[in-house]
Parts: C-alpha cells; sequence; structure tokens
C-alpha cells in the first residue's frame, strides 16, 4: 500500500470505454459524425448537430492548438498537491473537436499563447492513459 | 406586457455563518421579513416559485417550502438555471400574473454551504477530474485566460472589480465581508488558480431571501407601501459547457440584456445603476461589455478612475454583490436594485431612476436580467 493520494478514478461507460482504450494503446481518437460531419468530444450517443446516432470514432493527428488554459496554485483534490503548480488546458484539435487536457513540458506558463501549436503526448497515472500536450516542435508544426 | 408587475416586498435573513439553520427556515425568516416589508397578509400569496439550494437539492423541494409556508399555492415548483433562476423566476411571476394564473407570487431562496455542505461546488468535473479540473472558479478562469489574451485585458481590470465590490461592501453594515480592498493589495496577492486570485472569488454563504411580486393595479389598491415597477426582462442560454463552447468570451448577457432593454424601451445610456452577477470578477468585466456599458475589450478604460464606484458613472454592486455582501447567488441584487430604486440603500446613488440587475448561472451558461424604476 502507498500513502500516496488516490488519484481520481475514471467512470468508464459503453459509451467512452473506447476513447480510454485507443488511448491505452497509444492512440487518441474523437467521435466524427458520418451523418453531417461534426467532429465531437467528449464521447456521446447522438451528433448535437444533426441529431443522428452517427458517431464514429476516428484517430486523431495528435496535433492541435491552444484555446485558453489556467494554472492550479492550490489543490483541490489531495492527488493534485505535489503537483502543483500544473496546467490545465482547452485545446482545439487540428480536427475541430475541443477538450480539456494538460499541457506539460514548459517551464514557464507565462510563455503559453492562445492559438499556439501543440501535439498530443500520452501519460500513463497508474493504470490510466491520459491524452496531455506539450508545444508542438518545429518540425512537428510543419508537418501538420 | 399590458399589465405592468411591481416587487412589493422584500425580505432576507443576516448574510455569513448562519449554523444550524436549514434553508427551509431560512426561507420562512426572508418570506416574513418580506411579507412584513410589503405590508401583506401570508394567505394573500398564491404562488410559490423557489430556486433550489445549490449545495444540497432536494427531491419536491418547493412543494416542502410552500409546507412549511402553510400555502397550498396555485402554482409552485423549483426552477433550475443555476444563479440565473431568480430573476427568471421573477420574470415567470410576471408572465404568470399577466395571464391570470396566479396573483401574488413570492420567489425565495435559501443556501447554506458556509455551515452545511459545500461539496457540490468542489465536485471533481467527470472525467476531466484526471487531469485535476476542479473548483467552479476553474471554469470562469479558463474564460477570464481566454479574455485577457484576446483583448490584452489587464489584471488590474479585474481588480477593480473587487476593489469596488469591497469598498461597497465596506459601507453596508448587513455585509459579510466589510473589510475594503486596494489595488495595490490585489495585485500583490497569490494567484489561487492564475489568472485569479482569492479576492477575484465570491463568498461562500449561508443566508436566504424572498421577494414578492403582484401587479401594479394590485399594489396600488392593496395599498403597498413602496412597490417598484420592473420595466424588462431576458433571458439567453448557451447549453455548451466551456471546453466545447466555440467562443469563450461571448456571453448569453447580450441577448438577455437586448430582450430586456426592448421591453423596457430603454438603451445602456438610461440606467443609473447596475447590480451585476460577481460570482467571480470575469464575469463583471464581461457583462458590462456584453450589456453594451462599453465596447467588447474596452473595458479596461470603463472601470478605471472610479467610474464603477458610488459618485461614478455607472455604480455597480451598491451592497457589495457576491465578492463582499453574501455569496448568495443573485437574490441579493435584486433586492438592492429595489432598495436603490426606494431611495433606501446604505450606499444610494442620488438621483437613481433605473438599475438592471444580472443574474448567471453555470459557468456563465446561463442569463437573465431585470430592469427596475420607479
Amino acid at each position: 500500500m502507498s500513502d500516496a493520494p488516490e488519484f481520481p478514478q475514471l467512470d468508464i461507460t459503453p459509451l467512452n470505454a473506447p476513447y480510454w482504450e485507443a488511448l491505452r494503446s497509444g492512440e487518441l481518437k474523437y467521435q466524427r459524425c458520418t451523418a453531417c460531419n461534426l467532429a465531437v468530444l467528449p464521447a456521446r450517443a447522438e451528433c448535437p448537430r444533426c441529431l443522428h446516432a452517427t458517431l464514429a470514432w476516428t484517430a486523431a493527428s495528435g496535433s492541435a492548438k491552444l484555446v485558453s488554459w489556467i494554472v492550479y496554485h492550490h489543490a483541490f483534490h489531495p492527488a493534485f498537491a505535489a503537483r502543483l503548480p500544473y496546467t490545465v488546458a482547452v485545446v482545439e484539435l487540428a480536427e475541430g473537436a475541443r477538450m480539456v487536457t494538460n499541457v506539460v513540458g514548459v517551464d514557464d506558463p507565462e510563455s503559453l499563447r492562445i492559438d499556439m501549436p501543440l501535439m498530443l503526448t500520452i501519460e500513463h497515472e497508474g493504470s490510466i492513459a491520459l491524452p496531455r500536450f506539450r508545444p508542438a516542435t518545429t518540425q512537428q508544426q510543419e508537418l501538420s | 406586457m399590458a399589465t405592468r408587475a411591481v416587487i412589493a416586498g422584500i425580505g432576507h435573513t443576516a448574510f455569513g455563518a448562519l449554523p444550524d439553520r436549514s434553508p427551509i427556515s431560512m426561507i420562512v425568516e426572508a418570506t416574513r421579513n418580506a411579507l412584513n416589508d410589503a405590508a401583506l397578509e401570508k394567505d394573500r400569496l398564491d404562488a410559490v416559485l423557489v430556486k433550489y439550494p445549490t449545495s444540497k437539492p432536494e427531491f419536491m423541494f418547493g412543494q416542502r417550502v410552500a409546507e412549511a409556508l402553510g400555502l397550498q399555492p396555485r402554482i409552485g415548483g423549483v426552477w433550475d438555471q443555476g444563479g440565473a433562476a431568480n430573476i427568471s423566476l421573477i420574470s415567470y411571476a410576471a408572465m404568470a400574473i399577466e395571464a391570470g394564473q396566479c396573483e401574488i407570487a413570492l420567489v425565495c431562496f435559501a443556501d447554506n454551504p458556509k455551515t452545511g455542505t459545500r461539496q457540490a461546488y468542489q465536485r471533481p468535473r467527470g472525467d476531466d477530474a484526471v487531469f485535476g479540473f476542479m473548483g467552479t472558479l476553474a471554469g470562469y478562469a479558463m474564460i477570464a485566460q481566454r479574455h485577457m489574451q484576446q483583448f490584452g485585458t489587464r489584471a488590474e481590470t479585474l481588480g477593480r472589480i473587487a476593489v469596488a465590490c469591497r469598498k461597497h461592501g465596506a459601507a453596508n453594515p448587513n455585509a459579510q465581508l466589510r473589510k475594503p480592498l486596494s489595488l495595490d493589495a490585489y495585485l500583490s496577492a497569490p494567484p489561487l488558480v492564475a489568472p485569479f486570485r482569492r479576492d477575484d472569488c465570491a463568498l461562500i454563504s449561508d443566508g436566504g431571501a424572498a421577494v414578492i411580486v403582484m401587479s401594479e393595479r394590485r399594489a396600488r389598491r392593496l395599498r403597498i407601501p413602496a412597490p417598484i415597477p420592473i420595466l424588462g426582462f431576458g433571458q439567453g442560454q448557451t447549453s455548451w459547457d466551456v471546453a466545447q463552447r466555440p467562443d469563450l468570451t461571448a456571453t448569453m448577457a447580450a441577448s438577455s440584456a437586448a430582450t430586456a432593454f426592448k421591453m423596457a424601451g430603454l438603451t445602456p445610456r438610461d440606467i443609473d445603476v447596475a447590480q451585476i452577477y460577481d460570482c467571480f470578477t470575469i464575469t463583471v468585466l464581461m457583462t458590462l461589455e456584453d450589456y453594451g456599458f462599453c465596447a467588447k475589450g474596452s473595458v479596461d478604460a470603463f472601470v478605471s478612475d472610479g467610474n464603477i464606484e458610488i459618485g461614478g458613472a455607472l455604480p455597480i454592486n451598491t451592497s457589495g454583490g457576491l465578492l463582499a455582501e453574501t455569496g448568495m447567488p443573485g437574490m441579493q441584487l435584486v433586492i438592492e436594485g429595489v432598495r436603490q430604486m426606494r431611495g433606501t440603500a446604505h450606499n444610494q446613488v442620488k438621483g437613481a431612476k433605473k438599475c438592471i440587475v444580472s443574474n448567471q448561472g453555470g459557468i456563465m451558461h446561463t442569463h437573465s436580467t431585470l430592469i427596475l424604476g420607479q
């Protein structure tokens, strides 16, 4: 038994299981509506634009841009106390879906800018594989 | 509307820590005070409209409130829009009265997150919890960061909102927080969830409040001592959660206020005093923009030079708002609007004839606007 506070657990449902399973095998997926082409996250049963149950899991490229971010200097959950300060962000995938994530690999959060290009990095917290993002390298920006 | 409605009575409990008081007990006290204020018999109330306690929702809460009040209302129940619900319920009361569905409506709210449970305010946000995205302030801070980056909005501007509310709260003997705040003290405080500091965030408070709504004609017939006309109201909602919202800096305050101004036949230039929902400083700043008091992205200049303090062009939150009077979600702003129109506020704006009040809920999901007059 470890004394470390327990990391928050996921609420895995039949709806979101494909998302978390894909991350465990190293891939970020989002849902694209085969009827109206809308890209969405997190997992839904029906498309909020055309209302059809035609959302299909699709692989994302991993490229994204930064929409906004915040820096926690206070832990609202004991598992995050040792991680302060940490950054939570909203990012927009190149495919259009938006998601909540962490931005990592940044020494000074003051260097973050809206719309800056980011690249996926999958990190593990126990049995959970988490999609996080780090600033894209010049090479990654040219490829995306 | 053919039949103009008025706020006939206002009442509230003390604000702050009220240990061992249930929300229902606080609603009964606030209602007793509102009935006294209106010089009205309890049994004339035939509608009981309730915003439920945010920190601990209860099934059939509206019926439990009506039972505690010993009333069998024609219309009653709970409406959930988060912090927008109080003004929305006042507007539904006005519409129900005009439609002949009821005659005199009680709109009420109470909660005890300070001495009771406040778990609802701190619950991890679904699967977002694995990213450490927690706390009500987080979504608002996310919006604030985008606004600061997009428009160059400065920390000083957020600070000036807090300074104004704290100054007004310090002069209000009923305020929970009566300690003024200087801009320097605001800026030198450490970040909590950057870009927010502690002073950007609403108080956590126990308390209850109630208002009584009836037609202007009935108020005259019943010789209500100080009825305040409702000139306009409106609502707007974006259902998108923060991460899915296409534009983080666009709020539903704009469409809500447009509906209210049109109904009242007024423009922002006609407003003398404003009570703007200040759960977080960013909310005030964006509401001022979206209500049309200043252009989007120009709020830095608008809030400088004491413009939003007593004596300025548009004093806001004259009783201290959620940042200083009480963290109660919204009804205290309506009550202060009524006091300003009666000329009985502690920080009275001299000659004020029109007051706008905003309520909003979720993380800028819901918005409701009320315009009061004389």
